[in-house]
């Protein structure tokens, strides 16, 4: 091992000695993970992010790409709340583009599954990685993936068209073109145009090919009857939306904006009364929540399953780093991964080896 | 050091390459019998022919084993990540046209484009509990081209031939695969979906990075460059 290699390693032991002196308690994961649950919750393309090798009798198998999907699967087999744990170790992840990166790299883990006070619990992760950092040139930036969720939620459209954005929530090019169309500003195809106004379109259907039945196709023409006869998304809303998404503030700032769109769109004040209550949770851990940097769309294009509060440190620019540290709010992979019963859950990591660099110590 | 040449064994492929160098005052030809994988190169100095698969030829491009190669514009974006770091295209070739598309069944008459694909993506996941299966041998390109576009809950099967059939079989749902006019896709009861079209490829002259090259190589390719130029 490299006299760096040592180095980091043992930044990591050290972080995890912090992490463990508050109480959470030491656990692990295996490094080779099934690929039929990753898959499951990321598609294919976890495929472009993770290595994925076989076992003859376990079939695929994939290095972990990161601890929190086999720490929740854990925790929902066998914890019993309130929990909070720390793990230690090596993640594997490929590097399509850019070869200057690690392929593997150590990463400290901090996980809270305690439901009793939200706001205080992403208070707790936040302040206990910024005290981990408290002596690193690091940047912090938040967002709250929650405030765009109850957002499409509260939208005054089909229950179709809200479940159809919010699948897309994470895919900002995708959200935007179902947006246009429900908002009635993409031009519908001629041949679209013309199957809805076929009174019976399954009369004339070609024969039948593979697993999708007539059924599940007459099915998708009712929705599309539904789709087509349903107003569009007012420009109103879509405004509101917009306005949403641009907010990039200090956290009081953003919040004071945050609550002028819900005077229009009341079906985020829940929410946004969420974020007021976790900038106080900050206050009372210390931090400095005046100048804190607050995106609406802040872990909307990289993290797929943060649900809520999310937050990265990172280094200065010129560095052109990944964030050291990342975490956030995932209440809804609980529910996944526990087969519908869910709990509340925030965690985050950090990676010893980015700031060895942001301190210029490696 | 000769400047090698890598271009695929066997084939109209072979036949083209060929006729496009002949064409440009260089002869290529097969040495021996007709059955040796060992070739000869007239009308220019410096330059050693190598037959090769095709599907070979972006990997020992991209090795530095073979410094110049013919081979499909698909087979070099598919095998190497991040392909336009690796090698660069010299000249494309005109010949070996074909489409890499998305088709779906004639039967789905409510899906024309990517936008109802992921649509239906999600409804048949519901129905049937796993991700709606799209038969391909173009992993990469199939991968990266869905996820540029958003199209979520499907998955890619292997198909490395007669990739058509899979949607019959009920081991697929849609195919991606190469098409030249779309004939025997029709054939097969399939439709292209209408911004289906992943990649249009044809055969394709490339040089690997040239880091390595001595003198002597870089002279062999200024002088092939001239005799190629049109």
């Amino acid at each position: 091992m490299t006299s760096n290699a040592q180095a980091i390693w043992d930044r990591a032991r050290r972080y995890q000695s912090v992490l463990a002196g508050q109480g959470a308690l030491v656990t692990d994961a295996d490094i080779l993970q099934p690929a039929g649950t990753l898959l499951d919750l990321y598609g294919e393309d976890i495929r472009a992010r993770a290595f994925t090798t076989q076992d003859p009798l376990r079939g695929e198998q994939m290095l972990r790409p990161d601890f929190t999907v086999p720490i929740v699967q854990q925790h929902m087999a066998f914890g019993a709340e309130p929990a909070r744990y720390t793990y230690l170790g090596k993640v594997f992840r490929k590097q399509e583009t850019d070869e200057r990166r690690p392929t593997e790299f150590v990463q400290v883990g901090f996980e809270v599954f305690d439901g009793k006070d939200v706001a205080a619990a992403d208070a707790e992760v936040f302040a206990t990685l910024a005290g981990i950092l408290s002596d690193v040139p690091v940047t912090p930036m938040t967002g709250d993936i929650g405030i765009l969720r109850a957002a499409v939620l509260g939208l005054k459209t089909t229950k179709r068209r809200r479940a159809a954005l919010m699948r897309h929530l994470w895919r900002p090019r995708r959200f935007r073109a179902l947006l246009d169309r429900f908002g009635g500003l993409t031009e519908t195809p001629a041949t679209r145009t013309a199957l809805l106004a076929d009174a019976d379109p399954m009369a004339s259907l070609p024969p039948v090919l593979g697993l999708r039945s007539e059924s599940e196709i007459a099915l998708r023409i009712d929705a599309l009857r539904e789709d087509a006869q349903a107003d569009p998304i007012s420009t109103t809303e879509r405004d509101l939306l917009d306005a949403l998404l641009k907010v990039r503030e200090t956290a009081p700032n953003a919040l004071a904006l945050l609550k002028d769109v819900a005077v229009d769109l009341p079906s985020i004040s829940a929410a946004v009364d969420g974020l007021a209550a976790r900038l106080d949770a900050l206050s009372e851990r210390n931090i400095d929540v005046e100048t804190l940097p607050f995106a609406a769309t802040y872990g909307r294009t990289s993290m797929e399953y943060y649900d809520g509060f999310v937050f990265g440190f990172s280094a200065a620019a010129d560095l052109n780093l990944p964030p050291v540290a990342t975490g956030g709010r995932y209440d809804a992979l609980t529910t996944v991964l526990g087969n519908g019963t869910g709990v509340p859950a925030v965690g985050g990591v950090i990676r010893p080896d980015l700031v060895a660099i942001a301190e210029g110590s490696l | 050091m000769t400047l090698k040449l890598g271009i695929p064994s066997k084939g109209r492929l072979m036949d083209k390459t060929f006729d496009w160098f002949a064409h440009r005052g260089v002869t290529l030809r097969k040495s021996g019998s007709n059955r040796e994988y060992a070739g000869a190169v007239d009308g220019i100095d410096g330059i050693e022919l190598v037959l090769l698969s095709a599907g070979e030829i972006p990997r020992e491009l991209d090795a530095g084993r073979i410094h110049l190669g013919v081979t499909g514009s698909d087979l070099v974006r598919e095998k190497l990540s991040g392909w336009d770091q690796r090698v660069v295209e010299v000249a494309q070739m005109g010949f070996g046209g074909a489409d890499l598309v998305i088709a779906v069944p004639q039967s789905w008459i409510d899906v024309e484009n990517l936008d109802d694909l992921d649509a239906v993506a999600a409804a048949f996941r519901a129905q049937h509990g796993f991700r709606l299966r799209i038969a391909t041998k173009y992993h990469r390109l199939v991968r990266e081209f869905m996820r540029e576009h958003g199209v979520a809950d499907y998955q890619l099967m292997d198909s490395q031939g007669a990739t058509e059939g899979t949607i019959r079989n009920e081991t697929a749902e849609a195919v991606a695969d190469i098409t030249s006019t779309g004939e025997t896709l029709r054939a097969n009861g399939l439709k292209i979906l209408g911004d289906g079209m992943i990649h249009a490829s044809q055969a394709t002259l490339f040089r690997g990075r040239r880091r390595t090259w001595t003198q002597n190589q870089r002279e062999t390719f200024k002088a092939l460059e001239a005799k190629l130029a049109p």
